[in-house]
């Protein structure tokens, strides 16, 4: 009970909402961090996701090789990151979180793009073909939108694993909610770091529901009732 | 990094102690309690363990200790890479091994853990002197001290230094709300740390940034300009690699963890005092400048140990 009353201190305590190392500075930053990664997964993902959906190629290997960023453990993706971006000169915290975020996010981007395109009924495809649409209006036209449900799931997913991982940034010197935890751990300080963990989780379930919205704003009128 | 947090923890544990009580006394003797054993007929020299703790300063002090025994005439042999000091101090206690190489304020504090016999401080003589009454109830001696250290120590760039002028801590005074801190998460609220700069130096910077402890982070936080002032080991290699520069604790913020050879009393009392004279000569020649660039030799240059050890040896005219 007194960690609660702890953690509710801590929370409403107005000197932790001020401030460069403040909880909206550190919440911004937190969301930066995992746009971005998110973003750039998406960059690497979705051509190649669209590609091999449409064409039905290699489908199988793509999948299977994204899967290896799930087994790759985030924390030497982020050791590594680190050593990458310091030779490069990026400097520390954000861009090697951003190193060990990505190859997190493109599995299920990858995987449910390509399943998207590929269980898109293939008589509407090649009735589509049929009246003469190139390749690119079929995967446009057609694929896309009757895929975007589950290519949105995806995109979820992977936002929500990043949220909850990108608090490994601050190991690295980064910023963003993960610091509250790091400095509540060395600082023995329980209640910031249970705030941290805290905030964190509320910022996962919030890029989840505001995914949800997202789906039901963009997916076409006639698919809802599919879902 | 476990050594640093380590040694981190021990300073905690030590200022939490100098803070819930009052002072003990500290007498007068130091050092070798039966050295006075010598006799015309113990020409033979006694067989000596030399140990260390697992890491490269420690082996490298090592390889100097075994180096000018066995110069002398000693056989010595070597265990070294035992562990931390929770394993290689009960191994001196217990005899496994006869000699290594310790550090003051982090020794005394490690064998008096409440305080009760001696505090240390960030006098070297007297943490020496506090160290070995509370070594004395384990039949061990400390030899003398180094000027070299292995603490806390504040960094910055050359290019700082110069452009700033700045050489020793209390420099960072006036210019301190410029300047970003970098150093372990925990740095702001410990003594020894950002509290210890401006309760001691009245040093208080622009902002804090939470790093690691005398680690890779900070190395690469100063190199790449994101903080101005670091927090590494007074003896961390990369002083030497990277041109840093170690600012002068001249108000004595950090406790004395001067390197000393710690010696079995029973050692002692079989040799003629000549081990105690060789070890001696090393603590009188090993500065700070001297153990940093040999620390760098063996951990960023990668060169072994025991040819580094051999050619200051050499160098300083202890070994021929």
């Amino acid at each position: 009970m007194t960690a609660l009353g702890d953690l509710v201190r801590w929370l409403t305590d107005p000197v932790n909402w001020q401030g460069p190392h403040g909880i909206p500075v550190r919440v911004f930053e937190h969301i930066e961090l995992s746009a971005i990664s998110v973003l750039v997964a998406l960059l690497i993902a979705m051509p190649i996701a669209l590609y091999l959906g449409h064409t039905g190629r290699a489908g199988f290997i793509a999948i299977n090789v994204a899967n290896v960023g799930r087994a790759l453990p985030s924390l030497a993706l982020l050791a590594f990151g680190l050593v990458i971006a310091i030779s490069l000169g990026l400097g520390l915290g954000f861009w090697p979180t951003v190193f060990a975020l990505v190859p997190l996010a493109i599995p299920p981007i990858l995987t449910n793009a390509y399943v998207a395109v590929r269980e898109v009924d293939r008589d509407i495809v090649e009735a589509a073909r049929g009246m003469g649409l190139s390749e690119g209006q079929i995967l446009k036209a057609i694929e896309v939108p009757l895929g975007l449900p589950l290519m949105l799931a995806g995109i979820r997913t992977a936002a929500v694993n990043v949220v909850a991982t990108a608090t490994l940034g601050a190991l690295v010197a980064g910023g963003a909610l993960g610091r509250f935890i790091v400095d509540g751990l060395a600082l023995q300080e329980y209640d910031q770091l249970m705030a941290g963990a805290l905030l964190v989780a509320l910022l996962a379930v919030a890029t989840e529901v505001s995914f949800a919205a997202l789906e039901r704003a963009t997916v076409p009128a006639g698919m809802r009732a599919i879902r | 990094m476990k050594r640093g947090n380590k040694l981190i923890g021990a300073l905690v544990a030590v200022a939490v102690v100098a803070s819930a009580c009052g002072g003990a006394g500290s007498g007068g003797s130091t050092g070798g309690t039966a050295t006075a054993t010598a006799t015309a007929t113990t020409v033979a020299r006694p067989d000596v363990i030399v140990g260390s703790t697992n890491f490269y300063e420690q082996i490298t002090l090592g390889e100097l200790y075994s180096q000018i025994l066995e110069a002398n005439g000693y056989k010595v042999t070597r265990k070294f890479n035992l562990g931390n000091r929770e394993i290689v101090e009960p191994a001196i206690e217990s005899g496994q091994i006869d000699v290594d190489a310790e550090y003051l304020a982090t020794l005394l504090a490690f064998v008096d853990k409440d305080g009760k016999v001696a505090k240390p401080t960030t006098d070297p003589k007297e943490t020496q002197t506090g160290l070995q009454k509370a070594l004395d109830p384990k039949s061990l001696t400390v030899l003398d001290f180094a000027q070299a250290t292995d603490q806390n120590g504040f960094v910055v760039t050359q290019a700082t230094a110069s452009s700033k002028n700045v050489k020793k801590l209390s420099d960072l005074a006036p210019i301190g709300n410029t300047l970003v801190l970098g150093g372990p998460p925990e740095c702001p609220q410990r003594p020894f740390c950002a509290l210890g700069l401006k309760n001691t130096y009245g040093i208080t910077f622009k902002d804090f940034r939470p790093l690691d402890t005398g680690g890779p982070l900070t190395i690469a936080a100063l190199d790449g300009k994101q903080i101005d002032v670091g927090l590494l080991f007074t003896s961390d290699p990369s002083i030497v690699a990277k041109n840093f520069v170690l600012l002068d604790d001249d108000k004595h913020l950090q406790l004395a963890d001067n390197i000393a050879p710690v010696v079995r009393n029973a050692l002692l009392q079989k040799d003629d005092g000549t081990l105690k004279r060789l070890l001696n000569s090393i603590s009188a020649k090993l500065s700070q400048a001297e153990l940093n660039d040999m620390n760098k030799q063996v951990a960023v240059d990668k060169a072994d140990s025991k040819v580094v050890a051999a050619a200051w040896l050499k160098k300083q005219g202890l070994i021929k």
